[in-house]
């Protein structure tokens, strides 16, 4: 009892760890990438090739005054970035980033938590993230963060929608809420993002909104809306901000790979003879691998692709993810009958 | 656990009422959800907690607090004299009220796990599989009834949303529809 339990806090401590210093990092990927993108150099003077900067950019937000508007609603305002923050932290506890790992005798199961309803927690998870958003656009007492506020939570409830039932074709395959168990399912090339291609776009769709990212960042749209529902925040709280932003990427980008690009898995690898240490090992750095992959994707589309219009947004939402996620059930329904699974 | 999530669901359903500020109110109503999801947990019902969060918490208390945003009320003076009687009527009925509660639930309360599910079952089994079993089972015709009840509201409220009566749809819907 009293190893379990300090195995868990190790694994919290584990995780949490490298998916802070991933998220501070990502802030340099994606200016680095961009630069490459638009043919420049990027970041590139503190530190080799620049990778001291997330932490200089760190010393700088604290270092910068904190200032708050008088004309804020003071007690919601300091609550907004804490709630927009958290929901993407704990969603990491439901995810597997690995098999088992035999160690000292006994095999720990690589999940922090594995819970019967996983995949709901996730979603639960996420329709709070909300909530940070939009009392930020709130609580600030300006247009322009109010403008955000409201767009991100018409935008947010539309997606999540497409999103859910996107993500129910890989349920029916799996027929588990577990995400272990899905995971399990996609073993060999039985990933769901071969199984399921219209469900993959879907579900990658709604993730891009959901997560506020071009091509669907309308809540912080600078052309119009300054700096959107964060416009009269700074310092801290800004950066709270900006590292939900990448948190909520990260755990977006491994919420895809669990579902859609087989988890940890790696096809046949089980069969290769590998000592069971090193194949535990090898399936974490997989894991790890894939997310990156996906968060390169991420910010791959942010630069290559412009905004859309508020209405465009609203109407490829409603008119045609949400049918098209549900044509998608019943073709996974069919995938199960016709026993191709 | 109990007594602390109990606590904090009363205290932030007191609040949800004695705020002036909707948005204080509404937002102490999700605390309050939060904290009834809380509790269903503690009895094992994990899936009812997680609906109660994704559902109220995080649909419903969304939209809520969208109008609440758009309509912007300021916390105006509440009439006080014509209030008065109100309130006294609203002391007699809520005391009557609470009355009745306290008779019926004394009459009826059992302590202990009761039913067939107990935990040692329920981790068996799973959680959301019982429950969708017993949904689609026992209790098939309230479901089913609940989603006609849902489908008509919707129906409804798309009717009320149209801006102009069902008989006078003279122009072509492909300019009503890039209107919206």
């Amino acid at each position: 009892m009293m190893t379990d339990l300090l195995i868990t806090i190790v694994k919290i401590l584990v995780v949490f760890g490298v998916y802070l210093t991933m998220v501070a990092y990502l802030s340099l990927v994606e200016r680095r990438v961009s630069a490459f993108i638009q043919d420049r150099r990027g970041p590139n003077r503190v530190g080799p090739f620049g990778l001291l900067q997330p932490l200089a950019d760190g010393l700088k937000f604290m270092f910068k005054e904190d200032l708050i508007p008088h004309y804020v609603n003071r007690p919601v305002y300091l609550l907004a970035p804490l709630v927009a923050l958290v929901p993407a932290f704990i969603t990491m506890a439901v995810i597997p980033f690995g098999n088992t790992l035999p160690l000292f005798g006994r095999d720990i199961p690589l999940v922090i938590a594995n819970v019967n309803i996983g995949f709901l927690y996730i979603f639960a998870l996420t329709s709070m993230g909300v909530y940070g958003v939009v009392l930020a656009g709130w609580s600030s007492n300006s247009k322009y963060s109010l403008i955000g506020g409201l767009r991100a939570s018409a935008q947010m409830i539309s997606y999540e929608l497409s999103l859910g039932l996107a993500a129910v074709g890989v349920l029916i395959v799996a027929g588990s809420l577990r995400l272990p168990d899905i995971v399990a399912a996609q073993s060999g090339l039985r990933w769901n993002f071969w199984m399921q291609p219209l469900g993959f776009i879907i579900f990658l769709i709604a993730v891009f909104a959901e997560t506020n990212r071009l091509p669907f960042d309308l809540p912080e749209a600078e052309p119009e809306l300054v700096g959107g529902y964060h416009t009269e925040y700074s310092s801290m709280k800004f950066a709270m901000f900006f590292m939900a932003e990448y948190a909520n990427m990260l755990t977006a980008s491994a919420v895809v790979v669990s579902l859609y690009l087989g988890g940890w898995q790696v096809p046949y690898l089980e069969q290769a003879g590998l000592p069971p240490l090193l194949l535990s090992l090898a399936q974490v750095l997989a894991f790890v691998l894939k997310v990156g992959v996906m968060l390169f994707f991420f910010v791959w589309v942010r630069w290559t692709l412009p905004r859309f219009r508020y209405d465009q947004l609203m109407r490829l939402g409603w008119k045609i993810t949400l049918p098209l996620a549900i044509l998608n059930i019943f073709y996974s329904g069919y995938l199960v009958v016709a026993k191709w699974v | 656990m109990f007594v602390i999530l109990a606590v904090i669901l009363v205290g932030a359903s007191l609040m949800v009422v004695a705020q002036r500020n909707p948005v204080y109110s509404a937002l102490f109503l999700i605390l309050a959800f939060l904290g009834l999801a809380g509790q269903f947990v503690l009895l094992q019902a994990q899936i009812i907690a997680v609906l109660q969060v994704l559902v109220y918490a995080g649909a419903i208390m969304v939209l809520f607090l969208f109008v609440v945003m758009l309509l912007n009320v300021r916390d105006r003076q509440a009439p006080e004299a014509k209030l008065r009687w109100q309130k006294l009527f609203g002391l007699i009925l809520t005391i009557i009220l609470f009355g009745l509660v306290a008779v019926t639930v004394a009459g009826e309360v059992r302590l202990g796990p009761q039913g067939e599910f107990t935990p040692q079952r329920l981790a068996e089994l799973g959680n959301a599989q019982v429950f969708g079993k017993l949904l689609f089972t026992d209790f098939l015709f309230l479901f089913e009834a609940t989603s006609v009840l849902l489908l008509v509201a919707m129906i409804g409220a798309m009717v009320l949303a149209r801006r102009r009566p069902l008989g006078a749809s003279s122009p072509p819907p492909a300019a009503s529809s890039r209107a919206d």
